[in-house]
């Protein structure tokens, strides 16, 4: 299949930079338009899928798995096989339009307590259609630089796709904030968190219009005048062995670990964070945010780098280091707000008791409790009690809720352990685009290398937060069998176990890229 | 090198069989837990996971196997 090294048309400098900024701002709006839905998911879940409701509640989670994981490869079958048929500015224009328009109507769709049951239903339908857009997006993005781009520089072009996962949630994160801070938190929770879904129609207009000046890619134009195109390419991609290999070579020897690096180190890591860690909700995505700023130009470093010294050495080296490095650096991650070890300024302690009287006559007692610590850590905790107005009546369990505050060198060094994390993932991520075009041929490209990115990314890496927490439960249930029995707990340290998932794939993928990529830049295939 | 690769394929055919099992094991134990997160979570592994770890896996094993990853080929 591998024959002579295709000689891409000639694409000058500007038109290669408008190509460029074209595709990136398109599939950075697209991961805006999904990550809104994410960041905004308290206020939606309020608006939208009621606790209360067992169906809504069951529209909810169909909502955060299918939409964020399932949905995406069968967008990357559907739009790659458009993408291949009829070519890849009409197949992307197609999914941002898609991506835009489902967007724009969440923030249109009635709550609730309006419309009842239609509305999450709807809410699900319209997350539906933002994954297909996605799954189409990304390949289409990422195939149109490629064919643009010189050949000994593709890594350095593509890998500006790269960046616009991470800048997308940015924007999505500054859209957010800046509404909130404008129309009042009491406004944003009523009606101002449809800003950022309908601010995505504008967004989406002018990425059209951008991209409508756009010509075709000139490898798929050179393939189509030659009558070269593919009939049928899911049948070509899927359905011939020399084809179905290489796809099965580029997920489990490269996108596989490169999803479970990308989502360990920018959304586990924060999780592990908020929810082990109990570092404060504001603070640790200010830890997160800086890290994502820093690492973020190390896309294009890698990118580059992988023209010259070729995509295998540098993406599996992120694997490598992720499988090595993850539980030292956990650990580290927890010992920096780990209370037990610090030394507590017990004059500076202070309690604030707050009781109120509630409607049906109960008291809520309200304790806040602030700790300062001598390496300027500080903790604030709240416990909420109810004290039932009738005296036999049995009082709910209290709720305590706790949140680390570091400060000085522990945040800073906080900071540096996410920073290393999210190095890996611009290390397995930055070249992967450019990797994944090569190992195909034009005529089935879109195709081929949209589903094996698809599954790596939204299902092996899309499961990981899910899977890591499930694999932390695990372990703290045999802990406390193992307590409860007198007996020292089975797993020391438990808040770690949940690595493994990420350790174990990043591993297995790390040897079969070892054994079985090519470090070489494959010559495309002659179509 | 091509006899490793070759070689190897039957421990990725192995692999993919224990992680078959151990997923439908898990899942199903989640499929049953009560709780309706952890029953989406539980056939979100067992019908989309596990049969592309699976499937895969074994496939690419059978194509290593077949020498189809050799440098020659």
């Amino acid at each position: 299949m591998i024959a002579t090294p295709e000689s891409n048309p000639t694409t000058d400098a500007r038109t290669l930079f408008s190509v460029i900024s074209a595709s990136s701002v398109g599939t950075l709006i697209e991961w805006y338009d999904f990550y809104i839905f994410g960041s905004l998911a308290a206020i939606l879940s309020t608006q939208f899928f009621p606790k209360d409701n067992p169906t809504a509640a069951l529209l909810s989670t169909l909502a955060t798995f299918a939409a964020g994981f399932i949905v995406r490869p069968f967008g990357a079958l559907v739009f790659g096989r458009l993408g291949d048929l009829v070519g890849r500015k009409y197949t992307f224009m197609v999914t941002l339009v898609l991506m835009g328009g489902s967007t724009f109507l969440i923030g249109l769709i009635p709550g609730y307590a309006t419309i009842g049951f239609w509305a999450p239903l709807l809410v699900l339908l319209l997350r539906l259609v933002q994954g297909l857009a996605l799954g189409g997006e990304y390949g289409g993005a990422a195939t149109y630089v490629a064919e643009h781009a010189p050949d000994h520089r593709r890594g350095f072009f593509t890998s500006f796709i790269q960046t616009t996962a991470t800048l997308g949630l940015f924007v999505s994160l500054g859209v957010i904030v800046l509404t909130r801070e404008t129309v009042g938190v009491d406004a944003f929770s009523s009606w101002g968190w449809r800003v950022p879904f309908l601010l995505s129609a504008f967004l989406v207009a002018i990425s059209i219009y951008i991209r409508l000046k756009m010509s075709e890619s000139p490898l798929f134009q050179k393939i189509k005048s030659e009558g070269k195109i593919s009939k049928n390419p899911l049948a070509e991609s899927f359905g011939k062995k020399d084809n179905l290999k290489m796809v099965l070579l580029a997920l489990f020897g490269a996108t596989a670990g490169q999803g479970v690096i990308w989502y360990t180190g920018q959304f586990y890591a924060l999780s592990f964070i908020q929810k082990t860690c109990n570092i404060e909700f504001v603070q640790s995505n200010y830890i997160v945010a800086i890290a994502l700023l820093i690492a973020t130009p190390f896309f294009i470093i890698f990118g580059g780098l992988s023209d010259r010294i070729g995509r295998k050495g540098i993406m599996l080296a992120g694997m490598l280091l992720g499988v090595l490095t993850y539980r030292p650096i956990y650990q580290k991650m927890y010992e920096l707000s780990d209370l037990k070890t610090k030394q507590e300024l017990v004059d500076q302690t202070k309690v604030d008791p707050i009781t109120t009287t509630q409607e049906n006559g109960d008291q809520l007692i309200t304790i806040t409790t602030t700790r300062a610590y001598t390496d300027g850590t500080t903790v604030k905790e709240v416990e909420k009690k109810t004290v039932p107005a009738v005296a036999l009546q049995e009082a709910p369990n209290p709720e305590v809720t706790k949140s680390v505050t570091l400060s000085g060198s522990n945040y800073w060094l906080m900071v540096l352990l996410i920073l290393v994390q999210v190095l890996y993932v611009t290390m397995v991520y930055g070249p992967i685009a450019a990797f994944l075009v090569e190992l195909f041929p034009t005529r089935i490209r879109y195709t081929s290398m949209s589903l094996p990115y698809h599954i790596g990314n939204g299902i092996f890496g899309g499961l990981t937060p899910f899977l890591a927490t499930a694999l932390v439960e695990t372990a703290r249930k045999a802990n406390e069998a193992a307590e409860k029995a007198g007996q020292a707990p089975v797993i020391k340290q438990a808040y770690l176990e949940g690595l493994w998932y990420p350790i174990i794939i990043a591993g297995v993928c790390f040897v079969i890229g070892v054994l079985y990529l090519n470090n070489k830049a494959y010559t495309r295939a002659d179509d | 090198m091509n006899t490793i690769k070759k070689y190897l394929g039957i421990v990725w055919i192995a692999l993919g069989l224990y992680v078959g099992y151990a997923g439908m094991i898990d899942s199903i134990e989640k499929i049953g837990s009560g709780k309706l997160e952890d029953q989406v979570f539980g056939y979100v592994v067992l019908l989309v996971l596990v049969p592309i770890i699976v499937g895969g896996l074994v496939l690419f094993g059978k194509y290593a196997l077949q020498g189809e990853f050799n440098r020659d080929k």
